[in-house]
């Protein structure tokens, strides 16, 4: 199976995000309520907002700085700001998580 | 036609005026037309010019402020020349020649290139011929305003020189970055322009409350300055002030000299005929503040709408008959936060003028309009604005008036507000920032967009300085009909459950909601979540089922979920609870140890008498508490935050109450209690007020004869509010009980982060004291209960979070080294 092992599933609590570092990218992911994962850059490409901390729903995660908003599958931002990077994260049947790094 | 066939239309200056030209040409089907292409010295797209005043202030982001960004150039098929300055023009040739080489030829060209600050010969003011001295700004350009922003993050004391719109813009703005701010005029009149003696008396009072010094009759001769620096400024009468950063706001002069270069004819601006054109050549036209017209250049952007309307139409062809006939000036501004509106004559001139002048200054509210033949020829209004919209028309128009003319500055009785909106006439224009007409709305309206905030993102309305709104949302209230489908989500108390508040709460309560995830499932059509409502259904829910709320993590902004305050890097702040503002010998010990312990980057005495840790990593959270050892002082939650109070009875000569005694017993009762915003409150021992209680959420005052008086609805934050008197009592029990009546009915019944000075006057103080303090509607046992409730389910956050062993308080940005801001 493909991509970087970063934890497992229980590291994260559902519907908030933990931060991880991926091959020396700091990545933020988050475990919905369906239990499947998103995952984007740690930093908001606004002014480098923690975004691992935001508030999420089924769609996106608000940025606790200044509140924009981005898309959990594409990264794109609400008002057509600046988009964050997104990224894929999986679990495995035993909860391993992966997470193999986007563009 | 292919481009190398179609003539070629230039224009010089990408301001305000210049693009919005190009925006009504390109509406006329220009494109097909022409071949475009724009100079513009500044490396920008076209911004709004009017919110450098909010960017300076820092209620905009420089992003925010873009009317057309770099894209809409190309996607348009226009060729910006961004950062090129077009240096010489030749007529006869027909060619513009500009600073990086190019010379193009044009078929049509447009002058637009606005007017630039005005340095007044003040000795000392220029390191050299060509350079100002250092700290030493106009306010014109978003560069002189990011190199003002800058500047100011290191200076301490700004002097303004100019009392008009822009200096009084530019000294709130350097306030609110933290500088002293003294505005120096040389006119006895703040706003001369537009105000008469008594206005620019009370908008001076307003500007001085904002904590701005102001001088007037007092000229400027010589600027003082140090190692290339400016250190103050020398007045005509041998006095003056120290500084270390210097605006000078003195007035503008249009950029006319590549036209005169050019031999075009400029008097006080480029000269133009009706249809915008130059009056010495058919090819070249001029518009906004470097064109003359009829002898008028205006300096202000509404007329730059209507001249760049003519200016499209002839040049287009699209109505060759289309002519300026000049602008009445009549400007509705927001100064300092201050509205002002003005318009015709500032005084009566003949004997027979009728004059209507109505004054109080306490409010910094003055009105007077001046008739004439029954009509209209002037109006000045501060600081309360609701009447001018129909001003505004009954001036340029010439309406008949109504025979009692008080009732041209306030309504009287009740009339219905869609007369106003019904009454205003089609183009009549409403938001002048962005130049958006009656019409322009309905149309907008009719056209599909059914909500007040759609039919602003759809027309710029109310997106400049904002004061227009009300009249927007009565404008598209009207044309909907009453049907809006009005923002339905403007009632709701969160976007993302389609219900106002007592609603709401009524199902929650019947249903028996106690999570944030169960009120989604039952109330949100498809049972989706919505991250922007989830922080208002947290406090809601915890407000109304106290000890019985689900707290789940997942619905908590960061700073609940950590008991902190985050900051700009990430890190958070720590404020331990200093009931009172009265502390001990040992809690600032333990303080101080936890500073060092932790390399606290920051220790900050708060607004609210509180010390503030500031720059704490998430992960040393838990830890920092533990050695505290002290209770979390909430300032971190739409919560009750703080009591400020004075020393009073115990200690000061003057002290009429015990207001420590007080401050502390309030804090006690009501701490960490959520609410729809922060509430924050005060105690003061007399009515000297040193605890300044009377712009608090709840402030009370001790008077004479042992008795308190209990203020509601302050503000002096983003908003300046004087409380409302609420009730005068004659003992601390029964502030306590009033204090928790009023915060209660507050609770239950302010909107999602609507504080208290926005709900006060909302609610009308009237009402609030009837229910409050005279149980008119039998609700206040049912308060007074429920605020008992929230006092008992109080629970210390930070010694429950210390048995937290999860990872809550891992870093979110483990790359980064925090903190990131400098260490004092
Ligand atoms: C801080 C501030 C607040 C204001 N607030 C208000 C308000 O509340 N209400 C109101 O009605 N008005 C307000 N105004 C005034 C309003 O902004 C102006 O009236 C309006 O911008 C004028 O438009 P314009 O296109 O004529 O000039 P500008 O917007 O100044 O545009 C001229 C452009 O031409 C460029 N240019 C000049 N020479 C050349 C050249 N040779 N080659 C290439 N480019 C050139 C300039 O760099 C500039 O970008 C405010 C102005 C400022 C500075
Ligand atoms: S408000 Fe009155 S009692 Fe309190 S410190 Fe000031 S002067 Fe003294
Ligand atoms: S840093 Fe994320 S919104 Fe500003």
């Amino acid at each position: 199976m493909s991509g970087h092992v970063i934890g497992v599933l229980a590291d994260i609590p559902i519907g908030e995000g933990r931060a991880f570092v991926v091959d020396g990218r700091q990545i933020a992911v988050y475990r919905m309520r369906d239990n499947s994962l998103r995952a984007l850059d740690a930093a908001c490409p606004h002014r480098g907002g923690p975004l691992a901390d935001g508030l999420l729903d089924a769609g996106i995660v608000v940025c606790p700085l200044h509140g924009r908003g981005y898309d959990l599958g594409t990264g794109a931002e609400s008002d057509g700001g600046p988009p964050a990077c997104p990224h894929t994260a999986t679990a495995d049947a035993d909860g391993t998580v992966r997470v193999v790094l986007g563009p | 036609m292919d481009a190398r066939n179609k003539p070629r239309l230039v224009v010089i200056g990408n301001g305000m005026a210049g693009a919005r030209a190009v925006e009504e040409i390109l509406a006329r089907g220009g494109a097909e037309q022409f071949t475009i292409t724009v100079f513009g010295d500044e490396p920008y797209g076209n911004y709004n010019r009017i919110l450098l005043s909010n960017v300076l202030a820092g209620s905009d982001d420089t992003s925010e402020i873009y009317l057309n960004p770099l894209d809409w150039y190309a996607d348009n098929g226009i060729d910006l020349r961004a950062g090129v300055r077009a240096v010489r023009l030749d007529r006869f040739a027909r060619i513009v020649h500009a600073d990086d080489g190019t010379a193009l030829r044009y078929d049509r060209l447009i002058i637009a290139t606005g007017s630039r600050s005005f340095f007044p010969p003040i000795e000392g003011m220029w390191a050299d011929d060509k350079t100002l001295l250092r700290g030493v700004f106009g306010f014109r350009s978003l560069d002189d305003c990011l190199s003002m922003i800058d500047e100011s993050a290191t200076r301490t004391r700004a002097v303004v020189v100019g009392g008009g719109l822009l200096g009084l813009e530019a000294a709130r703005g350097l306030q609110q970055r933290g500088l002293t701010v003294d505005v120096v005029h040389s006119p006895a009149t703040l706003m001369n322009a537009q105000l008469d003696d008594p206005a620019g008396a009370i908008l001076r009072r307003s500007v001085e409350d904002l904590g701005i010094t102001v001088h007037t009759g007092t000229a400027t001769t010589g600027v003082r300055g140090a190692d290339g620096c400016v250190t103050g400024v020398t007045f005509a009468d041998g006095t003056g002030v120290d500084c270390d950063m210097l605006v000078v706001a003195a007035g503008i002069r249009p950029n006319v000299g590549l036209a005169r270069g050019a031999g075009l004819t400029v008097q006080r601006a480029i000269v133009v005929d009706d249809h915008m054109r130059t009056i010495d050549d058919d090819r070249v036209y001029a518009v906004g503040e470097c064109a003359e017209h009829r002898g008028q250049v205006y300096g202000l952007v509404a007329p730059l709408w209507e001249q760049a309307v003519v200016l499209a139409d002839h040049l287009t062809g699209a109505n060759p008959a289309a002519r300026y006939h000049g602008s009445r000036t009549a400007t509705k501004l927001k100064v300092a936060g201050v509205d002002v509106a003005a318009m015709g004559l500032k005084a009566p001139e003949r004997p027979d003028d009728e004059f209507v002048q109505f004054s109080e200054p306490r409010l910094g509210i003055y009105k007077t309009i001046v008739i004439r033949d029954d009509k209209l020829v002037g109006a000045t209004l501060l600081g309360d604005v609701r009447k001018v919209a129909f001003l505004m028309q009954a001036f340029d128009r010439g309406l008949p008036l109504p025979p009692e003319r008080v009732s041209l500055l306030f309504d009287l009785g009740t009339p219905p507000v869609e007369v106003g909106a019904a009454e205003l006439s089609d183009d009549a224009q409403v938001c002048n920032c962005n130049g958006v007409s009656k019409a322009t709305l309905v149309a907008c309206v009719q056209g599909g967009q059914q909500s007040v905030s759609g039919v602003m993102a759809a027309t710029r309305a109310g997106k400049g300085c904002g004061s227009c709104k009300s009249l927007v949302t009565q404008i598209v209230e009207w044309a909907a009909g009453g049907a809006v489908a009005d923002d339905p989500a403007g009632t709701w108390y969160v976007p993302g459950v389609p219900y106002p508040k007592p609603e709401l709460m009524r199902l929650i309560r019947e249903l028996e909601l106690h999570s944030v995830s169960s009120v989604f499932a039952a109330l949100v059509p498809d049972g989706r979540e919505d991250a922007h409502s989830k922080m208002g259904l947290a406090s809601l829910l915890h407000m109304m089922w106290g000890d019985e709320f689900v707290d789940e993590p997942d619905a908590r902004f960061i700073n609940d979920r950590v008991h902190a305050n985050i900051q700009r890097d990430g890190t958070f702040s720590v404020v331990p609870q200093i009931q009172g503002g009265v502390t001990t010998a040992d809690q600032l010990r333990r303080i101080a140890d936890v500073a060092e312990r932790y390399d606290v980057p920051m220790i900050k005495l708060t607004g609210g008498q509180r010390i503030d840790l500031l720059g704490i990593r998430k992960e040393d959270l838990p830890a920092v508490w533990a050695d505290l050892g002290m209770p979390s002082g909430y300032a971190y939650g739409k919560s009750f935050r703080t009591v400020k109070t004075c020393v009073g009875s115990e200690f000061c000569r003057y002290g009429l109450g015990d207001s420590t005694a007080l401050g502390i017993a309030l804090e006690q009762r009501f701490q960490g209690i959520p609410g729809p915003a922060k509430m924050k409150l005060a105690v003061t021992g007399c009515p000297r007020n040193c605890a300044e209680a009377l712009c608090k959420d709840l402030g009370v005052v001790a008077i004479e004869g042992g008795r308190w008086e209990i203020y509601v609805g302050g503000a002096a934050g983003a908003h300046i509010r004087k409380g409302d008197l609420l009730a005068t009592v004659g003992t601390p029990a029964e502030v306590i009980t009033l204090a928790g009546r009023f915060l209660q009915y507050y609770r239950e019944n302010a909107n999602w982060l609507e504080r208290t000075y926005a709900w006060v006057p909302r609610t009308g103080i009237d009402t609030i004291r009837a229910v409050v303090v005279d149980d008119r509607d039998g609700l206040a046992a049912g308060l007074d209960a429920a605020m008992q409730k929230s006092v008992d389910a109080y629970r210390e956050p930070w010694t429950d979070a210390r048995q937290d062993d999860s990872d809550r308080y891992r870093t979110a940005l483990p790359l980064i080294a925090l903190p990131r801001v400098p260490v004092r």
